[in-house]
């Protein structure tokens, strides 16, 4: 039997490119017997666009399904679009006021009270200068409105949140790649941790903060996360053996 | 749409990796980043990667009439376009200050340098001449415009080739490529800028600043350069003093890199010729590399159960044989064993699809043999553990 989820179904782990179409429309056979038609229900997650009886595809990427009728694509696009609840780092521009103007990488600059600071209260500001890094989470992000950012949770704890990066090195990686990396028990920061020591901090914008114990280990491993956007985990782990035997 | 600030944080670590002599890419202080010249399927067409620095040049000729106070030259117009695409950072249709440096730098390098011979370009003295216009376009920031921007037209002008006209009396034929091979234009030398950023009032340099070292650096000096060693022009800027040493090793820095980057010129131009002739293929579509994005994807595939320890111990004596030739296996740590000699950095190769027999013996977990590239190859034999098993069997 033909439905709307085996047609998705049997695209699962392909390349979908924008201008795909998934029908609802049901080929019309020759029976006509209205009973067996069952409503199905399916949630299209990112990169799927509903256009009357058809969802189009309007990203590029691999399409992907979680049980039971989740579908989304998994693009590697490195443009960031502020999501509420996600965690992102952000670049402090300006000081205006009592609100701090942060860059985090998508289309409009975000805005972070300084009362969303553990601790912070209107005598005590907290020390934020322009141009430092910021880890903080969406409050409010949609389309219509100026994203909002909060460096403490609802308890008021700052929860790993606030003001960091002394020193270190921020670079930028595809969204796709961010995900992987914060994926929970993540291959590819299990293998780099057995090369050396190194802090690291991921925002889902796709900025990525790492500091070693020098700076030529801070470089190796920026290096070696920017290699691993296009790479089988069979090439990842030869080449992070490779650079722990030191022969890179 | 804004361009995206430099932190703090970033500003400190590329001052103090430039103090240790290091660069984000792992380049040496006088090091360029990988130049690509590729041309497209047109005459006069092509586009030059610097890193990720990409520019596309497009050289175009056109029959007007010439400028009154010089009758007998032909006219070269340059025109350098920062589009939105190479940095969201650029507007369009805006005349930004880099814009109006970089088509400047442009033109004193290539015109004012006399690099083409302007009077072979006149048809009829007075009345016709060909209009030679480039066309640069920048299709990918990543620092270092200039240069790119330099070589891109210098190699675009090399390549490019007009049609070819015959006089008679007053009338001017101009033959299609079919009917009579175009003609290159003539270029006495070929003039490349190359670029060194200056950091720490002048303490430190780099030659060929990506984006980021860009925007941390106290001052430029571009000199433009041809192979004889004639330097076309030399451009400071950022208000930098710097010392006369500094600026005559800039210069003997410069001659050597021009040398490299014209060799290269020149090979590209040949190879492209010699593609041409032969009939193969050529254009931008044949030297693309492919990236895949679908590494991750994975493919099911069905596994056989029934015969695994079978195939696993036909696995494990062939590939016993195998070591055998090897001279003298590296022993990194216990259980691992190195292969082979001079190991190349195999980024970015392409991968080589694992096959069923290893999906089964890494089931068996027995042996797990990793190849990535052509050239070596890498074995972990888990030694200990299969003697332990076979013992308890």
């Amino acid at each position: 039997m033909d439905t709307v989820h085996a047609r998705f179904k049997e695209k699962i782990g392909e390349v979908l490119l924008p201008g795909d179409v998934f029908s609802f429309r049901l080929p019309e056979d020759g029976d006509g017997d209205g009973n067996n038609i069952k409503t199905e229900k399916i949630i299209c997650g990112p990169g799927f666009r509903r256009n009357g009886e058809e969802v189009q595809v309007c990203k590029s990427g691999i399409l992907r399904h979680k049980q039971p009728n989740l579908y989304w694509i998994d693009s590697q696009q490195r443009r960031y679009v502020p999501a509420k609840g996600e965690s992102v780092i952000g670049i402090v521009t300006a000081k205006s006021g009592d609100i701090f103007k942060v860059d985090v990488g998508g289309s409009d600059q975000a805005s972070l009270s300084y009362l969303a600071f553990e601790g912070a209260t209107k005598r005590n500001r907290p020390n934020v200068q322009v141009g430092d890094l910021v880890y903080s989470q969406f409050t409010i992000a949609n389309k219509d409105m100026e994203p909002e950012l909060v460096c403490i949770d609802s308890c008021g704890r700052a929860n790993g949140m606030g003001v960091f990066g002394a020193d270190g090195l921020l670079f930028k990686v595809s969204l796709g790649l961010v995900r992987r990396l914060l994926a929970p028990q993540s291959e590819i920061v299990k293998d780099l941790e057995k090369i050396f020591p190194f802090e690291l901090v991921v925002g889902m914008n796709g900025r990525v903060w790492v500091k070693a114990k020098t700076v030529q280990q801070t470089l190796i491993v920026a290096n070696l996360l920017e290699t691993c956007e296009n790479m089988t985990s069979q090439q990842r782990q030869t080449l992070f053996r490779r650079v722990a035997e030191g022969s890179l | 749409m804004r361009d995206t600030p430099l932190s703090n944080c970033e500003k400190r670590f590329l001052l103090k990796a430039i103090e240790e002599k290091k660069r984000l890419d792992g380049r040496q202080t006088y090091d360029y980043r990988n130049i690509k010249i590729t041309f497209g399927t047109d005459y006069g067409c092509c586009i030059v990667e610097l890193g990720k620095t990409r520019v596309l040049c497009q050289v175009t000729s056109e029959l007007v009439p010439p400028k009154d106070s010089r009758p007998t030259e032909g006219i070269v117009f340059f025109n350098l376009e920062l589009s939105p695409m190479a940095s969201p950072a650029f507007e369009p249709n805006r005349q930004s200050e880099l814009l109006v440096l970089l088509n400047r730098q442009l033109e004193r390098c290539l015109r004012n340098s006399k690099c083409i011979d302007t009077e072979s370009l006149c048809v009829v003295s007075g009345e016709k001449v060909w209009q030679i216009r480039v066309d640069v376009h920048v299709l990918n920031h990543d620092g270092n415009l200039m240069d790119g921007a330099s070589i891109a037209a210098i190699s675009a002008l090399s390549h490019f080739r007009r049609p070819d006209v015959a006089i008679q009396g007053r009338d001017v034929t101009v033959f299609s490529p079919e009917e009579r091979d175009p003609i290159p234009l003539s270029i006495y030398h070929m003039p490349i800028c190359v670029s060194f950023a200056f950091f720490l009032q002048g303490s430190y340099l780099l030659v060929d600043p990506c984006e980021r070292e860009e925007r941390v650096k106290d001052g430029l000096l571009v000199i433009a350069m041809n192979k004889h060693q004639e330097i076309c022009s030399i451009q400071s800027s950022g208000g930098i003093m710097l010392l006369k040493d500094q600026v005559l090793r800039c210069s003997k820095i410069a001659s050597v890199k021009v040398s490299e980057i014209t060799q290269l010129i020149n090979k590209a131009l040949e190879n492209d010729k010699r593609i041409r002739k032969e009939g193969g293929k050529f254009g931008f579509a044949e030297s693309m590399p492919k990236e895949r994005i679908t590494t991750l994807k994975r493919d099911e595939a069905p596994v056989e159960m029934t015969d695994v320890k079978e195939t696993a111990n036909d696995i494990v004596n062939r590939t016993e044989t195998s070591t055998e030739a090897v001279p003298s296996p590296v022993l990194v740590a216990a259980g691992t064993a190195h292969v082979g000699e001079g190991i190349v950095n195999s980024w970015g190769l392409d991968e080589d699809e694992e096959d069923e027999p290893q999906t089964e013996d890494r089931k068996t977990d027995e042996v797990m043999v990793i190849s990535d590239s052509e050239e070596d190859e890498v074995v972990i034999l888990n030694e200990e553990a299969k003697k332990s098993k076979k013992n308890r069997k």
